[in-house]
C-alpha cells in the first residue's frame, strides 16, 4: 500500500474537520458564566441569614447537590455535551463526574461497584490536589521560615 | 468447494444467506433505516423484563435479532448447527450469554466493529466446506454497555470531537446454508491482515481503521481480479465520515476511484440531525446495515454484486491508556444477488 505513518498522520490531519472553537467558547463561557452567577446570587441570598463563610459553604453544597441531582436524570450530560469546559470547570463538575460513575456502577454492587468506582474520574483530581496542596505547604513553611 | 486465491476464498457455489434479522434501538429506528428494521426497541434497556444491567441488555437484544432471524427462517434453534458470535463487551459476554439461552452450538469471535463480516465470512466457508447445513452469524452492540467500558459513565458531561464515532444500539443476525438453498449468495470472503498506521487518537476510529479497509479492499481487487465499478456497491462498516474521506484519497492514490462507496456508520444514523459526529460504529452497526439495507436490496434484486467490508479497531482500553497505537482489521464479503429459482 501506497502509505507511511508520517504522511498518513498529515492525512489525518487534514481530514479530520475542527471542533467549532468559536461556538464551543461562547457556550463554555455562557453557561458556565450562568452557573458562578448562580452561585452568586445564592451566596448573597444565604448571607442575608449566616455569616460570610457559611454562606460561602452552603453554596457550594448547594451547587454540588443540584449537579448531582441534574445528573440523575440525565440532564447535566445533555448541557455539558454543548457546554463543555463550562460544566466541566465548575465545582458542578466534580459533582457530575462523582455522581455519573455511582450510577453507573450501581450493577456491580455497592461496595466493588459503587464503592470502587465513585472517583473513577474524580480520583486523579483528588489524588494530585492533595498531592500539590502538600507541596504548596511544604513552600509555604519554608517561605515562612525564611522571612 | 473453494478454491483459494491469495488471502480470498471463492465459492463457485456461492453458500446462501437464506435469511437476515436486524434489531435496534430507539436512536437506530429514528435513523433512515429505522422502518426497514426488523424490530424497533422503544427501551433498550429490557427494564420492563427485569433488565437490570447493560451488559444483560444487550444480550437480550442479541437474543431477540437471532429469534427474529430463526422465525423468518422457519427454523427452530436446535437445527442451528453452529453460531458465529461476537460483540464489544470484554470476554464477548453479551453473545455468550446469548448463546446460553439460545442453546445452539457457539463459536465466539472478536473483532472489534470488523466482527459481523468475520462471523458472515466463516458461516460461508463452513456452509462451502459442507461442515453445517445451518450457521449463523450474528453480531450486536449497545451504545450504554460499551459507553462505560471503553469511555466514561453515561451521564458524565464530557463533549464529543467532531471525529468520535457513536457506537450503535444494534444487532444483525443471518442465516447461512450451502449452495443451492434460496438466499443471497455469497461469492467470497477475505480475511484481512492487521494493518496500524500509528492513529493514536481515540476519537477518530475512522482513520484508525481506514489502512486495513484499504488494504482488505485492495486484496479483494487483486483477487477477484476487479475493480471498484465491479460491484453496484462498495460498502464499509463503519469508517464514517472521516474515515470514508481518508480512504477515497488512498484509493486515488492506488489507482481507484471509489465512486459507488456507502458507509454503515453513515447509513445507520442522520449525521446532520442525530449528532453522532462522524458516523455510526459498534459491531452492531454494520451488521444492522447489513441486514436491514443491503441484503434486501441484493434479495429484490436492485443490486446484483455487492462488496461487503466491515473494519474494526482491536485495542484495548489498557493498551490505548499504555500509549500503543490502534491496529485496525477489515473483512469482505462479496455478497450477489439470488439467481433464478434460488430468489429469496
Amino acid at each position: 500500500m501506497k502509505l507511511d505513518p508520517q504522511s498518513y498522520a498529515r492525512m489525518v490531519r487534514r481530514a479530520a474537520p475542527p471542533s467549532a472553537l468559536g461556538r464551543d467558547c461562547a457556550w463554555a463561557f455562557a453557561v458556565g458564566g450562568c452557573i458562578c452567577l448562580l452561585g452568586e446570587a445564592m451566596r448573597r441570598a444565604y448571607a442575608l441569614r449566616f455569616a460570610p463563610d457559611l454562606a460561602g459553604t452552603l453554596t457550594s453544597i448547594t451547587l454540588i447537590g443540584l449537579a448531582a441531582a441534574a445528573t440523575v436524570p440525565g440532564w447535566y450530560q445533555k448541557l455539558a455535551a454543548r457546554a463543555g469546559a463550562g460544566t466541566l470547570v465548575p465545582s458542578t463538575g466534580f459533582a457530575n463526574s462523582v455522581a455519573s460513575a455511582a450510577i453507573e456502577f450501581k450493577a456491580e454492587g455497592w461496595v466493588t461497584g459503587v464503592g470502587a468506582h465513585i472517583f473513577q474520574i474524580a480520583g486523579p483530581v483528588i489524588a494530585y490536589g492533595t498531592l500539590a496542596s502538600w507541596v504548596w505547604g511544604l513552600l509555604y513553611w519554608a517561605m515562612s521560615r525564611g522571612g | 468447494m473453494s478454491i483459494r486465491r491469495r488471502d480470498t476464498l471463492l465459492f463457485p457455489d456461492p453458500p446462501a444467506i437464506a435469511a437476515w434479522a436486524a434489531v435496534g434501538g430507539k436512536k437506530e429506528g429514528e435513523g433512515p433505516l429505522g422502518a426497514a428494521l426488523d424490530e424497533r426497541l422503544a427501551d433498550a434497556s429490557f427494564a420492563a423484563e427485569g433488565c437490570t444491567s447493560w451488559e444483560d441488555a444487550e444480550s437480550r437484544l442479541q437474543q431477540r435479532c437471532i429469534r427474529r432471524c430463526l422465525r423468518k427462517a422457519g427454523v427452530t434453534a436446535r437445527q442451528v448447527e453452529l453460531a458465529f458470535a461476537g460483540d464489544l463487551q470484554a470476554q464477548c459476554t453479551a453473545s455468550a450469554y446469548a448463546m446460553r439461552a439460545m442453546g445452539v452450538p457457539f463459536a465466539g469471535l472478536y473483532g472489534a466493529c470488523s466482527t459481523m463480516a468475520e462471523a458472515l465470512a466463516l458461516a460461508a466457508a463452513f456452509a462451502a466446506a459442507g461442515y453445517s447445513e445451518r450457521t449463523l452469524a450474528v453480531t450486536s452492540s449497545h451504545f450504554c454497555a460499551a459507553e462505560r467500558q471503553f469511555r466514561t459513565p453515561l451521564n458524565y458531561g464530557g463533549k464529543r470531537t467532531p471525529t468520535a464515532q457513536w457506537t450503535a444500539t444494534a444487532a444483525g443476525a443471518c442465516l447461512v446454508r450451502p449452495a443451492g438453498a434460496p438466499g443471497v449468495g455469497v461469492a467470497s470472503v477475505t480475511f484481512g491482515r492487521v494493518q496500524d498506521y500509528a492513529v493514536r487518537d481515540i476519537n477518530n476510529m475512522g482513520a484508525a481503521m481506514m489502512p486495513a479497509a484499504a488494504g482488505t479492499l485492495l486484496a479483494c481487487f487483486g483477487a477477484l481480479r476487479a475493480a471498484p465499478q465491479d460491484f453496484d456497491a462498495v460498502i464499509t462498516g463503519d469508517l464514517g465520515a472521516v474515515g470514508s474521506e481518508l480512504l477515497y484519497a488512498q484509493l486515488r492514490k492506488e489507482g481507484f476511484s471509489l465512486d459507488n462507496h456507502l458507509d454503515c456508520g453513515c447509513l445507520l444514523y442522520d449525521r446532520d440531525e442525530q449528532h453522532v459526529k462522524a458516523g455510526g460504529s459498534g459491531a452492531g452497526c454494520s451488521a444492522a446495515a447489513l441486514c436491514a439495507y443491503i441484503l434486501p436490496q441484493l434479495a429484490a434484486g436492485r443490486w446484483r454484486r455487492v462488496l461487503f467490508v466491515a473494519t474494526g479497531a482491536l485495542m484495548s482500553q489498557a493498551t490505548f491508556l499504555q500509549g500503543q497505537s490502534i491496529p485496525g482489521i477489515a473483512h469482505a464479503v462479496e455478497l450477489i444477488a439470488p439467481t433464478g429459482e434460488g430468489r429469496a
